[in-house]
């Protein structure tokens, strides 16, 4: 069944290589749009079946390969073993498809003009070095990784370079410039205190370190971690950077950037510093505060890529209390839940971007009878909208199951008040996608606040206004005044900008137009700030020619769907996949012995 | 590892520059505050190689004495990586200046959006119970006088 030790070995170093050759070529080809569409597809598919190769090659051991055969120490060591293989087919087959929908979207908008596109290469770039972090069994490498993963990140958020991406992308890239320095002073404190970078090494000495120097390298390293996985005290530039970028770069930084901090924490947790109480009891009180507050975040917001930020905050939260249990019950259910959570919130932001092309909003305030609109894509949106909320049988119940199930096993006061976070959490994150799905998709359009000036700022509570305290003039009129003010100096100046900007820097996605993937809100809010309509799907329903779903994105979001609910049809293997990648991780021994006898030079193991 | 007492003050002041830099709502300073950052963080990573020899060439000098050659490596590595960030800082930096002409961080959409909610439900508690009360009324008719509320709160939280 296995192929050969030296075929999977051979294979392990291509989830990085191919996407950067990808990305070199995809580059040249920027000319002839598809061509680079074939190389750009090709590689990632090429990249998936591997990955699919590895995950069966790790099963029964961790797989190890030192680049250029230099010794374990010397050398860069990959290191494949079943979490870190599990995650690349999982990011893998989720950027290919989110890539699929990017492509989509290009063909969709089908403008004449053919600029040069980066949206390819550097996409690539960014698969290079998600499949670099996942596979690195090296601290520094995991920190090149990180780096060539987020500079990718940086060029993609700012795609366009219109006013909001450019002050979301400011946030986005002095925080994790940040980050990235907090980690490389974690790397240099391990350094110093053990002498050795590969992360097997590390694990080893680090047990003669005293304990108060090995928590203050362990709190840096997850401050690091926890500012990329975004939990929560260190998560307030998420929900700022992500929701303004184009739609199919929000899906796969949703799905892979903040999973790729949850697996440094679960290495770290489990190999590097196991058993260290303190650590864990603060990672559970981020956990259950991750959890709540941003459920309740998500509950506070209108914009529907908005509320799905808060979702993913709040569920990075479960991720991280099943790490922190340390059990391998617990982290095995974390493990489960990555690869539920990657799925289904890249799947949910397609699915909004989805919905900013029929509606021409992604705000629930403007928005109004999808359903009847477009019953696929209610479909599409439901599925993974109760999955995200934890509605058996599909895949978030199971993995929301078997992290309760690994608290009560605990059973200690801190596990139970998660327990019930949990249990809470999901109520709530119920409670927001519900929301949505009343106000946007099964609303009729006629109740839907219409003829009132509704500000470009987001700021949809001013709809709803005037009914609320209609009944006193004077403050009626000022917050008309207000209104008007802000419309006049305020939002019509910055969009109608943004739409000269898109034509004067004109960048692909795929190979139509990159500002498509939001001039669905820029546009509408050029013509509409002028006009004050209320709703754009009854504006293109009176003007008779309704927006269809475009064919490659609406198939691309089903695969995403089904992928999601092919998770809940294989739970059971998966579960047992993830409870072994637990054990073995708890164990620590194989991934250390792997990593060990590669190593023909006996200074490894001194 | 002992470390010299020079690079260790050397450190902690550029940190401590550095993250008052960052703090600053001029983005020029913000990216001056992510290359002293940088820098402190690669002085860093250098002392953990443990204290200062010969340069590492096999046979120059003895190995006892050398510089330990991998920490210079890894902040070769670091080096490159922060200069093309700042690279890319910049370039965002030179972007905001021709959108606004303005080298400041703009207050955030959402921020105001809710502060303004919230001057609103104020204003209706006010009216229900007191009817003097019109200082945040002035605030929310002003545009400017918004921005300097909302930055002042902004810098207090």
């Amino acid at each position: 069944m296995n192929p050969a030790p030296t075929v999977i070995e051979s294979l392990m170093p291509l989830p990085v290589l191919l996407p950067l050759l990808g990305a070199g070529l995809a580059l040249v080809l920027a000319g002839r749009p598809n061509l680079q569409r074939a190389v750009s597809v090709s590689v990632l598919v090429a990249v998936v079946a591997i990955s699919a190769v590895l995950v069966a090659g790790a099963a029964d051991r961790p797989r190890v390969v030192t680049v250029g055969s230099w010794p374990a120490p010397l050398g860069i060591t990959l290191v494949a073993d079943q979490l870190s293989t599990i995650m690349l087919l999982t990011s893998m087959t989720v950027t290919l498809l989110v890539f699929l929908y990017a492509i989509g979207q290009g063909t969709a908008t089908d403008d004449s003009r053919t600029p040069v596109s980066i949206f390819h290469p550097t996409y690539l770039v960014l698969a290079a070095g998600v499949a670099n972090a996942f596979l690195s069994g090296d601290l520094f490498n995991l920190y090149v990784g990180f780096e060539v993963l987020l500079m990718a990140s940086y060029v993609l958020l700012t795609l366009g370079g219109t006013r909001s991406r450019i002050r979301a992308g400011l946030t986005y890239v002095v925080v994790n410039v940040v980050s990235s320095l907090v980690f490389l002073a974690g790397i240099a404190l391990v350094y110093a205190a053990v002498g050795t970078l590969n992360l097997a090494q590390i694990s080893v000495r680090m047990e003669a370190v005293p304990a108060g120097t090995q928590l203050t390298i362990h709190l840096v390293l997850l401050t690091a971690f926890g500012i990329k996985a975004a939990v929560f005290p260190l998560s307030a530039w998420l929900p700022d950077s992500y929701p303004t970028a184009a739609a199919p770069v929000t899906a796969v930084f949703a799905g892979l950037l903040t999973k790729v901090g949850v697996y440094s924490i679960i290495r770290t947790e489990t190999l590097l510093f196991p058993g260290d109480s303190v650590a864990d009891d603060i990672l559970l009180v981020a956990a259950l505060a991750t959890m709540v507050i941003g459920a309740l975040g998500a509950i506070a917001q209108d914009d529907i890529k908005r509320v799905l930020s808060f979702t993913l905050v709040s569920h990075i939260g479960y991720m991280i209390f099943g790490v922190a249990l340390t059990t391998p019950a617990g982290v095995g259910a974390a493990i489960f839940y990555v690869v539920h959570h990657i799925t289904v919130q890249a799947t949910l932001f397609c699915v909004a971007g989805l919905i900013e092309r029929l509606g021409g909003s992604t705000s629930t305030t403007r928005l109004a009878g999808l359903a009847a609109a477009s019953p696929l894509l209610a479909v599409l949106y439901f599925v993974p909208a109760i999955n995200l909320g934890g509605i058996p049988p599909l895949s978030g119940f199971v993995g929301k199951l078997g992290l309760i199930e690994a608290g009560v096993q605990d059973g200690s006061v801190l596990a139970w008040l998660l327990v019930v976070g949990s249990v809470l959490t999901s109520l709530l994150t119920l409670y927001a996608m519900a929301k949505v799905w009343v106000l946007a998709f099964w609303r009729p359009v006629e109740q839907l606040p219409a003829e009132h000036p509704d500000d470009a700022d987001g700021n949809d509570d001013d709809a709803l206004e005037p009914a609320d305290d209609g009944d006193d003039p004077d403050d009626h009129l000022d917050d008309e005044d207000d209104e008007i003010d802000e419309v006049d100096d305020e939002p019509v100046d910055p969009e109608s900008l943004r739409d000269g900007m898109d034509q004067r820097f004109p960048v692909l996605i795929g190979a139509g137009r990159a500002g498509e993937a939001y001039a669905g809100s820029g546009r509408l809010s050029t013509s509409y700030s002028g006009a004050f309509m209320g709703a754009g799907v009854s504006d293109r329903e009176d003007h008779g020619s309704p927006v269809r779903l475009p064919r490659a994105m609406t198939a691309a979001t089903a695969g995403l769907v089904a992928v999601g609910i092919a998770l809940t049809v294989v739970a059971g293997p998966l579960y047992t996949l993830t409870d072994r990648a637990a054990a073995d991780l708890t164990a620590r021994t194989p991934y250390i012995s792997a990593v060990f006898a590669q190593a023909t030079d006996d200074r490894v193991a001194r | 590892m002992s470390m010299s007492l020079v690079m260790l003050v050397l450190i902690a002041l550029l940190y401590s520059a550095g993250v008052y830099l960052l703090l600053d709502r001029s983005l020029t300073r913000v990216l001056l505050g992510v290359l002293v950052l940088g820098n402190a963080t690669n002085l860093l990573v250098i002392s953990s190689g443990g204290p200062f020899g010969t340069a590492p060439f096999v046979g120059r000098s003895p190995e006892a004495g050398m510089s330990d050659a991998l920490v210079q490596a890894l902040v070769l590595t670091a080096i490159v990586i922060t200069l093309g960030v700042a690279a890319f800082l910049l370039s965002i930096i030179h972007r905001t200046w021709t959108l606004d002409r303005e080298d400041d961080l703009g207050v955030d959409a959402e921020d105001r959006s809710v502060r303004r909610r919230l001057e609103r439900d104020e204003q209706i508690d006010e009216d229900e119970f007191d009817t003097t009360g019109c200082e945040s009324t002035s605030d929310t008719d002003d545009e400017r006088a918004e921005r300097a509320a909302v930055a002042t709160t902004g810098g207090s939280t």
